[in-house]
This record gives C-alpha cells, sequence and structure tokens, in this order.
C-alpha cells in the first residue's frame, strides 16, 4: 500500500547558485546550479546585490531571501554570495566560500579582485573542480590544485598523447 | 604559481579587458564593446581560416561580453568547433562558453553531445573531466536523454580513475535533479553504495551527494547505505584530525563529508539494528562532547568547521527524534550558543531551537531559555536574527508562558521592521487565541494589537476577534465595555472602529445601563468616526446603526435623522445610498416585534480551525517548518473544508461568508425568516454576511421588510401555485457538489432541500435542511437514505426527522457518514410527504462522492516528481481529454481543485498554466495517495487531466468526478 505518512518528506540540499561581486556593484563571476532563463538570473543578481550591499559589517552571515536562503562573506573589495536551500547546512556553506578563496590565492599568489577579472576563466576552472553540481566534489586543497595545475601543463600538449602519460 | 604568465596567455584578451576597464562611461564601454562585437564577428565570417588560437582568443572575448551582461547571439558554432580540438586549452575554452551559454537550438545540442561523447570514450582523465563537467554544468534534458546510461557505467567501471568518479558521480546527480525519470537504476545502485567504502576521501565526498539524493527518490534499494554511512562517520570522528592528511580542516577531520554523511542518514529513521543504532548514538555524543573541548584554534574557520558538524548532529537528533537525552544535551548546547559573541551563531542556535521546541522531549527545555530569547528580541542589531527569536517564541509558547510571550511580542511590535510586522500580528493573534484561559484578556490583545499595528491586522483577525465574542457570551459585556474605552480615543485605527461597530451594535445594550455610556452616547461616538472611514467601514457603521434602532428605541429618531440626511440618502457610493434608503424604510414601517426578528443578535459561529492560522500557514508557505506539535496535528486531523479555507485566504471575504451562515444553529423560518432564507437560498453574498459589513446590498431584507408579513415573507411569494414534482431521481445537481460541500441540493415549488457538510479523512457529517415553501403544512414526512453501494464501500446512518413541517418552516437532518473503502455510486435520498392530501414522492442523489475524503498533501516538487515515477505503471495512471465546458478562468480552476480536497501545488509544473495537486483519499480500509495534473490549452479549449494513483479504480472514480468540472 501506498502510504505518504511512511515517507520522509525531505527537501533537497543543493547550492543553488554563486555570485561574486565588488563593493561597487560589479558582477565579477556567477555561476547556476540551477537551470533558469537570463532574464531570472539577471532579476536575481541585481536584487540579490542591492539586499547584500546594503548590510551593515558585523550582521549576520545568512539572511532568508525569497525562499532560499543566502550565505556571504566579503573578503577585501569582493563579496562571495551562495544560495542555499532553508534546510543546508549554513556554516559549512560559509567554509565552502573560504576553502574556494584559499584556492584562488593558492593559485594566483595572494588573489585580488583583479586577478579574477582577467583570469576569470581559471576562477572557472577552479570552480569546476571543486564544486560541481552545487555539491562539493573535492574539499583537499592539494588535490584541486594538482587538477588545475596538470591542465595547465597540458595547455599547448596534443591531447592524443595524454593518454600515454598517464 | 604565477598563472597569468603561463603559456596560454591571450595577450588580445588581456588587452581588450584593459581596454573595458578604461572606460570612463556606460556608452564608451558599449562603443569599444560594439567594435570588437563587429571585429569578432567579421573574422569568424572571413574567407580565411581561424587557427585554434584565434577561435579560442574569440570565443573567450564573447564569453567575457557576455559576463559583463550583454547580450550574445553569435559564436556558438566556433566554440562547438572547438570542442573536438585536440590542444586541451581550447578545447576547455570552448566547454566553458558551451557551459555559460547553453543554448536550445537542437542542431548545437546535437554537435556538442557528439563533441562530449567522443571525449567520454576517449579514456584520457582529462577530457572525460571536461566532458563531465559539462554535463553536469549544463544538466539539460537532452543530454540526459544522451548519457543517462553512460554515466553511471564510468562511475563503477574498475579502471576509471578517482577524478573521473568524483565527476561523474556528481554529474548524475545533476542529471538526476533535471531528469529523475531518465536515470535507470539498476545493478549499478549496490556498487555506488559501495563507493563509501573508498580509500580515496573525494570520491566518497562526491559518492555521499549522490546516493543522498537517490536515497530520497528511492529509499529501499539504499537501504544498505545507512550502516556504510554510520561506520564511515564513526572512523571520521574518532580519527586523530592529522590522520585524514588534506582533509582535514583548520584541525576538523574531513567536515564536508561529516556534514553530507550526517544529511544522508537523515533521509532514514533510526536504524533498527541495535549494535548500529549504539555505534551512531556514540558518534553524535562525540561529537556534542567535542563541542565542550577547548577550540584547537582561534581561527573561525576552525570553529565554524567543527560548529557546521554539531549542527548536523543536531539536526539528525531532531530528526530521530527519539532519543530524549540527545535532544536535550543538544538543546542545553544550542543554548549555550544563544549567548555566543558569533551572530552566526546566535542566529543558527535559535533557527535550530525552533524545531526541537516542537519535540516532546525537549519543548520544556527550550521553555527554560525563553528569557534569553526574549532579550535577544530586544537587543540583537540584525533584523535576520530578531526574526529567528519571534519564530523561537512562538514556537516555544504554550499555556504557562503564553501571557509573558504575547505581552513582549506585542511591545517588540511597536517598533518592528515593517518586513515582518504582519506575521507577528498572525502570530500573537493565533497564540492569544490558543492559549486564552479567560478571554477578556484575548479581547485586550487583540484591540491592542489594533492600536499597535493597526495597519498590519489583517481582515481575518478582526473578524476572528468578533466570531469569538459573538460565541461567548461571558466576555460580550466586557469587550463591549472595552471597545467603548478605546474608542474614545481620538484617533483610531479604521479596524478599531469596525470592531467597535459590529460589537456595539451587537452588544451595546449590556452596556447602555450606565449613564455615561448610554444609548445616545455609544451612537455619538461611533458617528463621531464615521466621516473618517472607507466606505466599507460605513456601510458596517450603518448596519451598527440600524441595529441601534433595535436595540435601544429611544434613539430612533436620531438615527433616522442622520440615515435621511444627503449625505446618506444622495450619496455618492451606491452601497451607502442603497443602506441608508433601506434601513430607513425598515425603521418607519417595520413593527417593533419584525425588527426584533430581523435584527436578532448574529448566532454563534461553527467552531472550527482559525482562519488566522490558514493565513500565517499561507503566509509561510509549504516549506515552513510548522510551529508546533499542536498545530501539526491539527494540521493533519483538518477537515477537506478547512483546506478550501486554506486556498482561498487571501480573497478573505468568502471565508466569511462561509463562517457566517447560521446553520450550526439552525432555526424555524418564523424565528429568523431574513437570514434562513437568503443563506439557504444559496445567494453568493447571504444577508448575513452584510450585517457584518460585506458588499453585497440589503435588498432582500428590505423586500422582505416591506413586504411586511410575519415569517415566511420570501416563501409566500414563492408558494403560490405548486404542482406535482416529479420522481425522478434528480442527478444533475451532483456535479455541482464535487467541488463544494454547501448549497442548494434540491428544489421544487414546495420544498428546499439545503445542505451543508463536513468531512474529516474518512468520516462525514452532512445536514440537510428540509424547507416548506408553502403555507401549509407537509405531513407524514419521511426522509431515508438508499445506499446503492454495499455496507462494506459507505454506511449512511440517518437520523430520524420530525414527521410534519409546519408551513414556512425548517427542519434539519444529520447524517453521519462513513466511508470504508472505495465506492462509485452516490447515495440517494427518497423524501416522501402528503401537501394538502397529495403524496408527494422526492427522490435525489445525495452528493457523497470519493473525492469527499480527500485529505490535501503539501508536498515540494521534488517528492511530487519522486512520487509521480513512483506511481508509474500503466494501469496507476489515468489520463482524459476535453473540452471546456466553462470559461477558463485560472483562478476559478484553482478554487475548484482545492475545493475538489487536494492541495494545490504552486511552482511544481515548470509550465505555470499547468495545475498540479496532491492528496491521500481516506478510507477505513486504505489510504490512496493521488497525484494530479491539468493541463489546460486555451486555444483550443481543451483540457487534459492526468491522474495517478496506486489504485486503479480510484484513479477512474477520480478522473471521472474531477473532468465534469472544468
Amino acid at each position: 500500500m501506498f502510504r505518504w505518512s511512511h515517507l520522509v518528506i525531505y527537501i533537497c540540499v543543493q547550492m543553488q547558485f554563486m555570485l561574486l561581486f565588488s563593493r561597487q556593484g560589479k558582477l565579477r563571476l556567477q555561476k547556476w546550479y540551477v537551470p533558469l532563463c537570463d532574464k531570472e538570473k539577471k532579476k536575481i543578481t541585481r536584487e540579490l546585490l542591492q539586499t547584500v550591499l546594503a548590510r551593515k559589517p558585523k550582521m549576520c552571515s545568512f539572511l532568508e531571501w525569497r525562499d532560499l536562503k543566502v550565505v556571504y562573506k566579503r573578503y577585501a573589495s569582493l563579496y562571495f554570495c551562495c544560495a542555499i536551500e532553508n534546510q543546508d547546512n549554513e556554516l559549512i556553506t560559509l567554509e565552502i566560500i573560504h576553502r574556494y578563496v584559499e584556492l584562488l590565492d593558492k593559485y594566483f599568489g595572494s588573489v585580488c579582485e583583479l586577478d579574477i577579472i582577467f583570469n576569470f576563466e581559471k576562477a572557472y576552472f577552479i570552480l569546476d573542480e571543486f564544486l560541481l553540481g552545487g555539491e562539493a566534489q573535492e574539499t583537499s586543497k592539494k588535490n584541486v590544485l594538482k587538477a588545475i595545475e596538470q591542465a595547465d601543463l597540458l595547455q599547448e600538449i596534443v591531447l592524443e598523447t595524454v593518454s600515454q602519460i598517464y | 604559481m604565477p598563472a597569468v604568465s603561463k603559456g596560454d596567455g591571450m595577450r588580445g584578451l588581456a588587452v581588450f579587458i584593459s581596454d573595458i576597464r578604461n572606460c570612463k562611461s556606460k556608452e564608451a564601454e558599449i562603443k569599444r564593446i560594439n567594435k570588437e562585437l563587429a571585429n569578432i564577428r567579421s573574422k569568424f565570417k572571413g574567407d580565411k581560416a581561424l587557427d585554434g588560437y584565434s577561435k579560442k582568443k574569440y570565443v573567450c572575448k564573447l564569453l567575457f561580453i557576455f559576463l559583463l551582461g550583454h547580450d550574445i547571439d553569435f559564436g556558438h558554432m566556433e566554440a562547438v568547433n572547438l570542442l573536438s580540438s585536440n590542444k586541451y586549452t581550447e578545447k576547455q575554452i570552448g566547454y566553458l562558453f558551451i557551459s555559460v551559454l547553453v543554448n536550445s537550438n537542437s542542431d548545437l545540442i546535437r554537435l556538442i553531445n557528439n563533441a562530449i561523447k567522443n571525449d567520454l570514450s576517449s579514456r584520457n582523465p582529462v577530457s572525460m573531466n571536461l566532458a563531465l563537467h559539462c554535463i553536469a554544468n549544463v544538466g539539460s534534458k537532452e543530454m540526459a536523454e544522451a548519457f543517462a546510461a553512460e554515466i553511471p557505467r564510468i562511475l563503477v567501471a574498475g579502471n576509471t580513475v578517482d577524478s573521473v568518479k568524483q565527476s561523474a558521480a556528481l554529474c548524475l546527480l545533476r542529471l538526476n535533479r533535471t531528469s529523475p525519470d531518465l536515470i535507470p537504476m539498476g545493478e549499478w545502485t549496490a556498487r555506488v553504495v559501495h563507493l563509501l567504502n573508498d580509500q580515496h576521501l573525494g570520491v566518497v565526498t562526491a559518492a555521499v551527494s549522490l546516493i543522498t539524493t537517490l536515497a530520497q527518490k528511492s529509499p529501499d534499494d539504499f537501504k544498505t547505505s545507512i550502516s556504510l554511512a554510520v561506520a564511515r562517520l564513526s572512523r571520521i570522528v574518532t580519527s586523530a584530525a592529522i590522520d585524514l592528511q588534506d582533509y582535514t580542516y583548520y584541525f576538523v577531520a574531513a567536515p564536508w563529508l561529516s556534514v553530507k554523511l550526517l544529511r544522508l542518514l537523515q533521509c532514514y529513521p533510526p536504524p533498527e539494528d541495535a549494535g548500529l543504532r549504539s555505534r551512531l548514538t556514540e558518534c553524535l555524543v562525540t561529537i556534542l562532547n567535542k563541542a565542550q573541548e577547548p577550540p584547537k584554534s582561534k581561527k573561525v574557520q576552525h570553529s565554524n568547521a567543527k560548529n557546521a558538524v554539531l549542527f548536523e548532529a543536531i539536526a539528525l537528533i531532531i530528526h530521530h527524534d527519539s532519543e530524549p537525552t540527545l535532544l536535550v544535551r543538544a538543546c542545553n548546547q544550542l543554548g549555550q550558543f544563544l549567548q555566543h559573541r558569533e551572530t552566526n551563531l546566535r542566529y543558527l542556535a535559535l533557527e535550530s531551537m525552533c524545531t526541537l521546541a516542537s519535540s516532546e522531549f525537549s519543548h520544556e527545555a527550550v521553555k527554560t531559555h525563553i528569557e534569553t530569547v526574549i532579550n535577544a528580541l530586544k537587543t540583537e542589531r540584525d533584523v535576520s536574527v530578531r526574526q529567528r527569536a519571534v519564530d523561537l517564541l512562538y514556537s516555544m509558547c504554550d499555556r504557562s508562558n503564553a501571557k509573558q510571550i504575547v505581552a513582549e511580542m506585542l511591545s517588540y511590535l511597536e517598533n518592528a521592521d515593517y518586513s515582518i510586522r504582519e506575521e507577528i500580528v498572525l502570530k500573537v493573534a493565533i497564540q492569544a487565541e490558543k492559549y486564552a484561559v479567560d478571554y477578556t484578556w484575548y479581547v485586550d490583545t487583540i484591540l491592542n494589537l489594533i492600536r499597535v499595528a493597526g495597519d498590519y491586522v489583517s481582515e481575518e483577525v478582526w473578524y476572528r476577534v468578533i466570531q469569538i465574542v459573538i460565541n461567548r457570551d461571558d466576555v460580550q459585556g466586557y469587550a463591549a465595555k472595552t471597545v467603548f474605552e478605546t474608542l474614545q480615543a481620538p484617533a483610531c485605527h479604521e479596524n478599531l472602529v469596525k470592531v467597535g461597530g459590529y460589537i456595539l451594535g451587537e452588544f451595546g445594550n449590556l452596556i447602555a445601563g450606565d449613564s455615561r455610556s448610554s444609548p445616545l452616547v455609544q451612537f455619538n461616538l461611533l458617528h463621531s468616526k464615521f466621516h473618517l472611514c472607507s466606505v466599507p467601514t460605513r456601510a458596517l457603521l450603518l448596519s451598527a446603526y440600524i441595529k441601534f434602532i433595535n436595540l435601544f428605541p429611544e434613539v430612533k429618531p436620531t438615527i433616522q435623522e442622520v440615515l435621511r440626511s444627503d449625505s446618506q440618502l444622495r450619496n455618492a457610493d451606491v452601497e451607502l445610498q442603497q443602506r441608508a434608503v433601506e434601513y430607513l424604510r425598515l425603521s418607519c414601517i417595520a413593527s417593533t416585534d419584525i425588527l426584533a426578528t430581523v435584527l436578532e443578535e448574529m448566532p454563534p459561529f461553527p467552531e472550527r480551525e482559525s482562519s488566522i492560522l490558514a493565513k500565517l500557514k499561507k503566509k509561510k508557505g509549504s516549506s515552513a517548518k510548522l510551529p508546533d506539535i499542536d498545530e501539526t496535528r491539527r494540521q493533519v486531523n483538518g477537515s477537506t473544508e478547512h483546506s478550501a479555507n486554506n486556498g482561498t485566504a487571501n480573497t478573505s471575504p468568502p471565508l466569511l461568508l462561509e463562517d457566517l451562515l447560521p446553520t450550526s444553529r439552525p432555526r424555524p423560518y418564523s424565528s429568523s425568516p431574513i437570514l434562513l432564507s437568503a443563506s439557504t437560498m444559496g445567494s453568493a453574498h447571504s444577508f448575513t454576511a452584510d450585517m457584518l459589513n460585506l458588499t453585497s446590498t440589503p435588498a432582500a431584507a428590505a423586500a422582505a421588510a416591506v413586504g411586511g408579513g410575519g415569517g415566511g415573507l420570501l416563501v409566500d411569494v414563492f408558494s403560490e401555485n405548486s404542482t406535482s414534482p416529479s420522481v425522478d431521481v434528480s442527478e444533475d445537481h451532483l456535479e455541482r457538489f464535487v467541488c463544494k460541500n454547501n448549497g442548494i441540493l434540491y428544489e421544487n415549488q414546495l420544498l428546499q432541500i439545503g445542505l451543508k457538510s463536513e468531512y474529516r479523512q474518512n468520516l462525514g457529517r452532512m445536514y440537510l435542511f428540509y424547507g416548506n415553501k408553502t403555507s401549509i403544512q407537509f405531513l407524514s414526512f419521511t426522509s431515508s437514505v438508499t445506499n446503492n453501494t454495499s455496507q462494506s464501500q459507505l454506511i449512511v446512518q440517518a437520523k430520524p426527522v420530525d414527521p410534519m413541517i409546519e408551513g414556512g418552516a425548517q427542519v434539519q437532518q444529520t447524517l453521519n457518514i462513513e466511508c470504508v473503502s472505495e465506492f462509485t455510486d452516490a447515495p440517494e435520498l427518497t423524501i416522501i410527504f402528503r401537501y394538502g392530501g397529495n403524496p408527494q414522492h422526492i427522490a435525489v442523489k445525495l452528493p457523497v462522492m470519493l473525492n469527499k475524503f480527500f485529505q490535501p498533501t503539501e508536498m515540494t516538487s521534488q517528492d511530487y516528481f519522486q512520487r509521480w515515477k513512483q506511481l508509474g505503471a500503466p494501469q496507476q495512471e489515468v489520463q482524459k481529454i476535453f473540452k471546456a465546458k466553462y470559461p477558463m478562468d485560472s483562478d476559478a480552476t484553482k478554487a475548484k481543485i482545492i475545493g475538489f480536497g487536494v492541495a494545490l501545488l504552486d511552482g511544481v509544473d515548470p509550465n505555470p498554466a499547468n495545475f498540479v495537486g496532491a492528496g491521500v483519499v481516506h478510507t477505513k480500509t486504505s489510504q490512496v495517495g493521488c497525484l494530479l495534473r491539468l493541463e489546460p490549452n486555451t486555444q483550443a479549449q481543451m483540457y487534459r487531466l492526468t491522474l495517478r494513483t496506486s489504485r486503479e479504480p480510484v484513479s477512474h472514480t477520480l478522473l471521472e468526478l474531477l473532468c465534469e468540472q472544468f
């Protein structure tokens, strides 16, 4: 017999998107883990930027926004901002942000906003190694950087020869 | 690692980015971009074949332009070409472009999928990873179709390298979220579970997420993951941090993995196996103990990671809700955090405690923190933290502390942020009612609420206070006195005038003995507010005035004069004008007896769930946690009717109208002719409602009054000629009652049968009102129910009814109904009586249908699709395409679906024009879950209705019932 009561009602957990923007409100990086149209993305970005930039320092890093929870943290001139589901773990998301910052820092060597502007594609590649589909894929700093380094080494190598290296 | 200087530096790109950054104005930037776009377009169109590097550079520039917020409508083809480049860097940029700018152009998707396919089969880990990342980033249905079978193979193949396994796991997770039906379950699932044992913690981290998602879809298939997850968790929490090497994060062992494992365990009830259970308890205790140890680092990352695991462990403890000691320990731990200097921790402690408050084991423990929480409400500087404190106070409220909490919330309300005022008002109103020991406190609280935050007091709140005052004799005098006093303030909120007008109109006589609140003083007080009020309030006040004329004959001349004034009789607003004219006329020609009858005190309202609660639930949305056990239970037991209220809470007047039908205390026609005739005639806006304030015209009242006779005024008009009614079983009315429970069941020249019914799970009660429309009595009146279905399906018991119905009178019959198992045929009502010597025989089908036993089920889109899929067997689904019978109005359709008994689920169907609902049919022997989906096609004026339930006959019955409604 099919009965609802026996099934656990559980809402799936996942990061919905991550945005990086400057104190001046310039979007520096956007990563969407849910399918949305461009118009909707722009609207969300605009609203969220305003909301987060209006918050004072010392305020709590979490806020309820629409039916999501936004976790954000500021590093120098950049805000890192993730939207997660209501039941998701806020603190671990805060540390996801921090680990990503550490990865960027290690890769660029004291990362600054300009690094991300001029090498936006690298920022995306690092993020993909770390987070995939909105979930942490590899949390070891060493392993993520190793993967990126390898990719950098491969830059101009013709791929057919790669399988022989492995 | 100075990557910037690495060999791939694209000079042209860097120059372009610099140019953009140097632009002084938006216009200059757009100009520069347009120049670049023209350049790239000409390069792409040019005769000369571009080399890989140039292509990569231009694609990258396009990407940059897109990320600046500009539209890009070309270059996709070049990006796709890059995918098949044999240079890693070119391939990588190609994939990035595709990931960021997905285009649903079907030709392109085919090409992209081809490239991905090649890379997946290349056995080259770097290419495979790029391809998998791209699938995970795009996650489209087309990709799911193309690769859903291939990725599980890669994931579990023995020779797949770790990093590819990780990507494959999360790639599959993403596809499962977007197109769960396309992921084939099978032999690979068992092997995926064993990835929890993998040596590589990165693989485990990625696999747990996948397993959690799949376990939600089909819990039984992944049950074995419980023991593996506990074992893994146990190893992590007991390991020395250093053992896990790079997976240790600021001295915390694998925090991400721990959180994910604890989440996976939340998909299941506590383990049944005692050994496993105690091992898990040990883990949880260890995590709780660690929270008490001195920090190993002063860095905030250390405490965040440690507490992330702790909060997840507490979430699991709350989810299991079975170990009192753990629950209390969790509560004490959160209590410490309530006073922590980190705002984040205070916020999370308040939030987490809110769920703890609903557990019977920890409710008392939570209550001990009341002072701290109240203090948070007063001193926190961040509104989001204060909001959490409000929520927690609401959750921990019970009879013992209600007065304190309500008082604190009221005082907070005076300075509360506008954004949360309405919610606080609702919460205060609910608590005041729920925990009121004496109702004077309740009345005071609500009046205070209106005084402090009148603008945020919705109609439900002030309707409710009136309902309660009317239903309780003991508080009426107090209420009259209090509103009278409150109205003395020079500036009153309009809502207060409404409450005051209504209550004094009903119960002003209770305080009229005191010369300070004599009838004239009361009237003058109300009338002094009249001119500042809006039209609806003025209309309500006019009704209060006519009630005054009945209560206090001595003020009649004064009031008549007011009604007679030009500003009333010739008011530009037609509603006010009509009321003035009709009330004036009524007061002039009706005898005192008639006035007393027409303007009698309102009968009590039927007891039912507070409409405010319904409003709050609606406001919080389906995802909100229900604040306490009591309400959860009420929600579960709530009748279908209440859920209908739930849905209409925003369009509040109908709610009240329903509440106002005086059927819970039916009277003979003679004692209250207008009330009954108006309501049983099913007029959408009954006169009763008008007595409150609403928008309908009082024409019925006036017409009746002007007619001037005794009881049964309207009835006389109808009773002039009477022909013999037919004996055919009347059935055509049935479909009108599929989505509603009250109304006129049957009517001919002699007899009118009104119906009111309510259902709760598998039980129902029906009240039938037989109104004699003639002036001659009905003799030998019998009414019986024949049940066409067997007793093993439906049981209907009818209480006996009086054999004689006087002319113009009404009698009531109660039916008790029990649904034993599913049924299709509605029972039949047979009525036999003698009218003027002629035998009369009437047979009517009673609207008892299977859908009446629905309980609505709220669920998320995820759950919905999961269950939809579980009901995928062909015999479980029924579908019908049919032509619209009624205008295709979205609001009407919603109301019908809710009236049908299911929960209307917003945002589940990707197409907002479609309607999706879920509910459980309760019969004594079983409960049958039902999912439905209605797709309108306005162009063709057609609908497609699809239903899935676990029982084929139920699907058919429900489908037939519902498809006639649109």
